[in-house]
């Protein structure tokens, strides 16, 4: 008995040794290919159908995973290897499959506006060399960006011009003139970006700057005004708001000689609509009435008690008054009459 | 030269009519021929129609003056009467002043008139009425608006002012250069 477990143990082991052995060399038909920079083998061996039954499928497949798996890592193997750490490590070749895109190919972007000219005129991009011989400072540097060869903003001496003002400064000239290149740069830039996405830009003066001048401001206002269904009909003033002036709409006269009745007819038409608006009941001229109506009897009473002296021009007076009358106070008194204003009376 | 807006002709009439009132219909309907008003350089010209067909045939920067001179707008829209029309607003002046001998010289040179040296005054002159003044002969001597109301005249005493002086023919020789 115990001999006979111990040929079952030795012969148990001598099927494990093989086992082993044959895990390392795998036989196919055709070879694999392989990609090591990707760690993919290709496996283009016929799968004999009776093996793929049921049952027998699991134990199938389980085999050539491990076969291919075998076949990869003996390829690995081949690779140079190097330690890192402690650790063997291969380095993996260039992948040489080619895997397909994951998102679609970017569209032609449209050409800018320099591009565009460039085409039209002909003018092609000629190659420049990066780095510039700089005579001044006796080494090469580059052609633009920081510490280039030519910068205008970094003479230390700058003539000023005869036509300039000897006050005005002209490396603040200079500088303030770089900055408006800067930003006149970046925004073409942007304009070209926009103009690429159909992106609507807002005009000049809408879009919204950092510190807006009162101009910029008032026109923004004055053209968010116009911007409703009625084009700003319908929009309150605020209690002084002035109205825009130069709305950009070119005044149109009548012509110098035109029709001359009808030019006449409209200033008459003109006429009678201020005459109109004119109030028929003139206030001031009521209460001066009123005035002179009391300054008359207050002389009146004052007649009487001085005496009968001039009593006859008192009544001539108040005649006067009284036919001062209604409307607007012209009556009996007309035109053509000199009235009088009686100078001596204090 | 450009005939006037309608806001320009609307000011101009409504300063016309605070002195002479509704006879501005008496400059505009001539029984004597077609007289218009035209627009130079800010200026305001009466004219009559042969006039101004001939002053076509003149640049606008050699133009002066074409027929007379009313008065002119200023730079806010105002409009500024002048002695030059004087002639044409004198006889249909609502509200006149006489002014008595010893004060005209005072007023052509350009001061108010006071009230010692009023002679006569319409009745119901309103204050800051336009008025035209004249000389106790009936010659035109310019223009002024009413300080006080004729009843006021009556109670003030000498020395306080009683007409502003707006426009004399004085200043033809005082401001001979401005005018045109």
């Amino acid at each position: 008995m115990a001999s006979c477990s111990v040929e079952d143990v030795l012969a148990k082991a001598e099927r494990d040794e093989a086992e082993k052995l044959k895990g390392i060399t795998v036989n196919k038909e055709l070879d694999l290919e392989f990609d090591p920079g990707n760690l993919l083998a290709f496996d283009k061996n016929r799968i004999d159908t009776r093996e793929f039954k049921d049952g027998k499928r699991e134990d199938f497949l389980r085999s050539l995973a491990r076969d291919n798996t075998q076949l990869l890592i003996n390829e690995i193997w081949k690779l140079p290897t190097e330690r890192v750490e402690e650790v063997i490590v291969a380095k993996l070749p260039e992948p040489t499959t080619l895997l397909p895109r994951e998102k679609p190919a970017p569209k032609p972007k449209p050409p800018t506006k320099w591009e565009q000219f460039a085409k039209l005129k002909g003018i092609q991009k000629k190659k420049k060399t990066n780095l510039v011989w700089d005579e001044v400072h006796k080494e090469w540097k580059r052609r633009w960006g920081y510490k280039r060869a030519k910068d205008d903003t970094k003479e230390w001496l700058i003539e000023v011009p005869e036509k300039a003002d000897p006050n005005e400064d002209q490396f603040a000239k200079k500088n303030k003139a770089k900055k408006e290149r800067v930003a006149r740069n970046e925004y073409n830039r942007l304009k070209n970006i926009a103009r690429a996405q159909k992106i609507k830009v807002p005009g000049m003066g809408l879009a919204p700057t950092p510190k807006q001048s009162k101009a910029e401001l008032a026109q923004a206002v004055n053209i968010a005004k116009i911007s409703t269904a009625s084009v700003g009909k319908f929009q309150d003033n605020l209690p002084k708001e002035k109205k825009p002036k130069n709305t950009g709409k070119r005044r149109k006269f009548q012509p110098l000689i035109g029709d001359f009745s009808s030019e006449k007819q409209k200033q008459l038409d003109l006429l009678k609509v201020m005459d109109s608006k004119k109030p028929r009941l003139d206030i001031t001229k009521a209460v001066n009435k009123q005035m002179r109506e009391e300054d008359m009897e207050a002389r009146q009473k004052n007649k009487k008690d001085f005496g009968k002296k001039g009593q006859r021009g008192k009544m001539s007076g108040k005649g006067k008054g009284k036919a001062g009358g209604k409307g607007k106070g012209q009556g009996p008194k007309g035109k053509g009459r000199k009235p009088q204003m009686k100078q001596g009376k204090r | 030269m450009r005939p006037l807006t309608d806001e320009e002709t609307k000011t101009m009439f409504e300063k016309l009519s605070k002195y002479i009132g509704e006879n501005i219909k008496l400059l505009i309907d001539r029984p004597d021929g077609t007289y218009c008003f035209r627009l130079h350089n800010d200026r305001v010209y009466y004219m009559s129609d042969k006039i101004l067909k001939l002053a076509t045939n003149i640049s606008r920067d050699k133009l002066v003056s074409v027929g007379t001179c009313f008065g002119k707008f200023t730079k806010t829209q105002k409009f500024r009467l002048h002695t030059t029309a004087l002639d044409f607003l004198a006889p249909y002046a609502k509200f006149k002043v006489w002014v008595k001998p010893g004060s005209e010289q005072s007023f052509l040179y350009g001061n108010h008139i006071m009230k010692s040296g009023l002679g006569r005054i319409t009745e119901n002159t309103a204050q800051y009425q336009g008025v035209v003044v004249f000389s106790m002969a009936d010659v035109p001597l310019g223009f002024g608006v009413a300080a006080k109301t004729t009843q006021e005249c009556r109670k003030v005493d000498p020395m306080s002012i009683v007409v502003f002086h707006q426009a004399d023919i004085g200043e033809y020789i005082r401001s001979e250069d401005t005018l045109t």
